[in-house]
């Protein structure tokens, strides 16, 4: 997804425009105010748009960032360079702290909470004696390189646009990458990431202080480029305002963000200067007219304008090329003898009166696919969220290979060597099949994000693509690979879950109605992978309602109804199996 | 230190009030109502204005949005435009609110009781509420939380500016419902804030009436457990939400016309209070609404404390309330729901 040229050109672009004769100075200024705004912005397009976190406190975040150098350099007499590091050091060493208590509250809590801090910071700058209360602090020394200074609007311009164009870059890094995909499933599939190692609260604790440090340098270069600082530009209503930048820009953009900027500043500005003749009237008219604007976008283009305008540009996102030299190691296989994969004894869960799952004890070997099936409600899906611990067993053991599951996470299942398809199938719709692929492979990479910010991670994420590749190919879908997943029909997405869970190189597949939303031909391809993966050394357990595909495929079967195991066998026992019959066609007399 | 927790409790009350309404509104649009300080604000100030002989612009307001609420009617309901239909338009969005202005241009000048300007300052807002539902959230009601909360923001600043250009920078007061004083030592109570418990009482006493006895009530909840399926039993979701915000701008003025005449209320003031009300709806997990009372009357009292212990920081303290909250909740119940839109 990261071009290069198209950065490259606007930012020759921006460097260009300054020296542009007859450039009227108030120009600049707008300009500068666009790229400090821009920073919050696209601290939230990746907080707000693709993590789907919603903060209204971002401006809180500036004010950390600008009264930290604002105090540093005028009572403490530090150089502005020096208090760089150290202002966004305060901005994320506050996003730590709130975002530890509002990052793992779900949907509207968290913009609820932000409002409130944001308010409460607000009053917090005013009132604070070392931060100058209302007044603010002022006297705050410029930028300098050398004996240059930064005072007027076009010399700090190039500072700030170089913030802006190299946070660009980094966010876009950071986006197109192993934690990248982490971030962009948190939104909608973090129970599926979550399945595949990905740790949903650290995930977007990470996107929460990333999002603040860029609001932190935006207070930096905001309290230089000003000189000055009071808590206005740091309240609620600056915070409900960069909210609103980044989704008219479009919040899941990077640029979405840059260009929203654009807009609201240049809106703003012209609102300013000809409402007054307009009405006549005294009053914040902006503000009215800001109010009903933001109502009407979201009502005609609730994806912003940045969407809108890549969607009328004749390129089209080039396939990735894939470095395919370097693999990842794979898990050794079980060998070939008579050995027990997976032992369920005797587990049972309760949910308070009801028994969903009631003492059931079976188990799956090497090299077997064994089906589990039952009428609806039975507790087929409940044994697999037993199994995999997304559910604790109310008693009863669960073990692998021996190993015990008792109270482990579901991650920690993953890596012993267990995934998993879901019934309701759960991708992230806007990301590629690749990359959806791709997060199944996540507990065996290891760059962190800030390898990946830097891009330092590319051998690690060359190993997983290719691994992802792999096994996209495996199941058939190389033609799909750079489709987006949401596109593709039903059938296919399950497809899809099937190659994400085996990148997760496990020994025991479990596959939640694999069958279900499939063709006829489809069928017959998924039974086919399904022996072939089987004789490569992989258990397979899996629960279907699709009696004629059961039946063919499966080595075993067992039949759980109302909770509680009723038979036993191979698909001929299973068959004329009297209690099979009468759970599902009903008491025959 | 009982005259602080008086005072706590007074506030409180207005909190919960405020409080309900906001989980109310929630609770059946799933919008977070940021506007609920505007209703107070509204309400106070065209109440205010009344009482001083003067039309209110917001009687005009609600006839310029119940014009635009009647365009979106009509083009909503273009495929189909049976006379019937037209008819009950032109009377819900144009019919009320002219007839409002009317009576009020009619009464203004003249010297009411207290009791009329009460009721139309109720008539004015809740026709705005109303017609709010209608143009700001009807059409967007399908979306996300977030989608509406940034809905609710707009409309809170237009609402806020909008007030501004009404109203004026100056603050006003309102007239005493009651000047009735007593003293049971050592607290002295005023007929206003007696008032002010006994109309909170009351009105949380209709409220569960309201949703435990009658067909409509019960549409609402049925609304905000599932809105398709109260869609498929035949009952009219667009409806449950303007009756929901109807009753938001109904509970928001009467809390605004408690309380101008105790504290001079300026055009941005409904927001601050509005928010206390939030905190409070928070705490109650915006869903319960005994614990939003109770954590309103908290509130209340932490905020009359702290202004007179630090009142520097009386609203980073209110507003700092939040966090041990929200911390408990997180650790409470992790969030395992899935972003659905």
């Amino acid at each position: 997804m990261a071009q290069r040229w198209p950065v490259l050109l606007f930012a020759a672009l921006m460097a260009a425009i300054p020296f542009i004769p007859g450039m009227p100075p108030f120009w600049i200024v707008l300009l500068d105010n666009i790229g400090l705004s821009a920073l919050v912005a696209m601290g939230l397009v990746l907080l707000t748009g693709v993590g789907g976190l919603t903060s209204f406190g971002q401006a809180a975040f500036c004010g950390f960032g600008a009264y930290a150098t604002a105090v540093l350099t005028t009572t403490y007499g530090l150089s502005p360079w020096l208090t760089l590091p150290l202002s966004l050091l305060v901005s994320g060493i506050f996003a730590v702290a709130l975002g530890l208590v509002t990052v793992r509250l779900s949907g509207h809590y968290l913009p609820l909470g932000t409002i409130a801090w944001g308010l409460g910071l607000f009053y917090l700058f005013s009132k604070l004696e070392f931060l100058g209360r209302n007044d603010g602090i002022s006297g705050i020394p410029p930028l300098a390189i050398g004996s240059l200074k930064m005072i007027d609007p076009g010399a700090i311009y190039f500072a700030i646009w170089t913030a802006v164009i190299l946070c660009a870059w980094l966010t876009m890094n950071l986006l197109d990458s192993r934690t990248g995909r982490a971030i962009r499933a948190l939104r909608r599939g973090h129970v599926a990431a979550e399945a595949f190692g990905v740790h949903p609260p650290r995930t977007k604790l990470l996107v929460f202080i990333y999002a603040a440090v860029l609001a932190g340098l935006s207070g930096w270069l905001y309290a230089h480029f000003q000189r000055a600082v009071n808590p206005t530009p740091f309240g609620a209503q600056a915070g409900i305002e960069y909210l609103f930048v980044a989704v008219v820009g479009g919040a899941g953009y990077v640029w979405g963000g840059v260009l929203g900027a654009a807009i609201v500043v240049v809106l703003k500005e012209v609102l300013q200067d000809y409402l007054p003749y307009v009405f006549h009237g005294e009053g914040q008219l902006e503000t009215i007219v800001f109010g009903m604007m933001l109502v009407l976008l979201l009502q005609l283009a609730p994806g912003g304008v940045w969407p809108w305008l890549t969607a009328r540009l004749p390129t089209r996102p080039n396939r990735k090329a894939i470095e395919t030299s370097s693999a990842l190691p794979v898990r050794k296989k079980a060998a070939p003898i008579d050995d027990v994969v997976l032992q369920v004894d005797h587990a049972s869960k309760r949910f308070g009166g009801l028994i969903a799952v009631n003492d059931v004890t079976f188990d799956v070997g090497t090299r077997e696919i064994v089906a589990l099936i039952g009428p609806n409600g039975a507790g087929k899906s409940t044994t697999f969220n037993l199994i995999t611990g997304i559910l604790p067993a109310s008693s009863g053991a669960i073990s692998v290979l021996g190993e015990r599951l008792h109270r482990m996470t579901p991650q920690a299942i993953t890596k012993l060597g267990i995934s998993r398809t879901f019934q309701h199938v759960k991708l992230v719709a806007d990301m590629t099949v690749l990359e959806n692929v791709a997060i199944g492979a996540h507990l065996r990479g290891k760059a962190g994000a800030l390898a990946s910010l830097l891009r330092l991670d590319r051998t690690d994420e060359a190993k997983l693509l290719t691994e992802a590749a792999r096994q996209i190919e495996r199941v058939g879908l190389s033609a799909q690979a750079d489709t987006l997943a949401g596109n593709l029909s039903l059938g296919q997405q399950r497809i899809v879950e099937i190659a994400r869970a085996l990148c997760a190189d496990p020994m025991l597949l479990l596959l939640d109605e694999p069958a279900a939303g499939l063709r006829q031909l489809e069928k017959q391809q998924l039974a086919t992978l399904l022996r072939a993966l089987r004789d490569g050394g992989m258990s397979v357990l899996l629960v279907e309602h699709d009696m004629g595909f059961v039946m063919g495929l499966a080595d075993r079967i067992v039949v759980l109804d109302f909770g509680a195991k009723i038979a036993e066998g191979t698909p001929e026992k299973i068959r004329t199996n009297p209690e099979v019959i009468r759970a599902y066609l009903g008491a025959v007399t | 230190m009982l005259f602080l927790l008086q005072d706590g409790i007074t506030n409180g009350a207005i909190y919960a009030l405020l409080g309900l309404a906001l989980v109310l509104v929630f609770a059946v649009t799933r919008v977070i109502l940021i506007p609920q300080g505007e209703f107070v604000t509204y309400g106070a100030l065209t109440y205010a204005t009344l009482a001083s002989g003067q039309v209110p612009g917001t009687a005009r307001l609600a006839v310029a949005m119940g014009i635009l609420a009647l365009g979106l009617d009509l083009y909503a309901g273009r495929r189909s435009l049976r006379p019937a239909l037209i008819g009950r338009a032109l009377a819900t969005n144009i019919l009320l609110p002219a007839a409002i202005l009317v009576l009020t241009s009619s009464l203004a000048d003249r010297q009411t009781p207290v009791a009329i300007d009460i009721a139309l300052s109720l008539l004015i807002v809740g026709t705005i509420g109303l017609f709010l539902y209608r143009i700001a959230f009807a059409p967007i009601a399908h979306t996300s939380v977030l989608v509406l909360l940034i809905a609710a923001v707009g409309s809170h600043l237009a609402l806020q500016g909008i007030g501004l250009v009404f109203f004026g920078a100056e603050g006003q007061r309102g007239p005493a419902l009651s000047n009735a004083t007593f003293t049971i030592d050592p607290l002295r109570f005023t007929g206003q804030s007696i008032a002010v418990y006994a109309v909170t009482l009351a009105l949380i006493a209709v409220l569960w009436l309201f949703f435990g006895f009658t067909l409509y009530g019960k549409a609402l909840r049925a609304t905000a457990v599932n809105r398709l399926g109260a869609r498929l039993v035949g009952i009219r979701t667009g409806l449950s939400g303007q009756i929901a915000f109807l009753l938001a701008a109904v509970i928001g003025a009467i809390s605004g016309i408690l309380i101008v005449p105790i504290t001079t209320l300026y055009y941005d003031t409904g927001f601050l209070i509005g928010l206390k009300g939030f905190v409070a709806a928070i705490i109650g997990g915006l869903v319960s609404y005994p614990l939003t009372a109770v954590a309103a009357l908290l509130v209340g009292g932490v905020e009359a404390f702290s202004s007179f212990y630090a009142s520097n920081f009386k609203e980073v303290i209110v507003f700092a309330l939040i966090i041990p909250v929200l911390l408990l909740r997180s650790l409470a119940k992790p969030a395992v729901e899935e972003e659905k839109d």
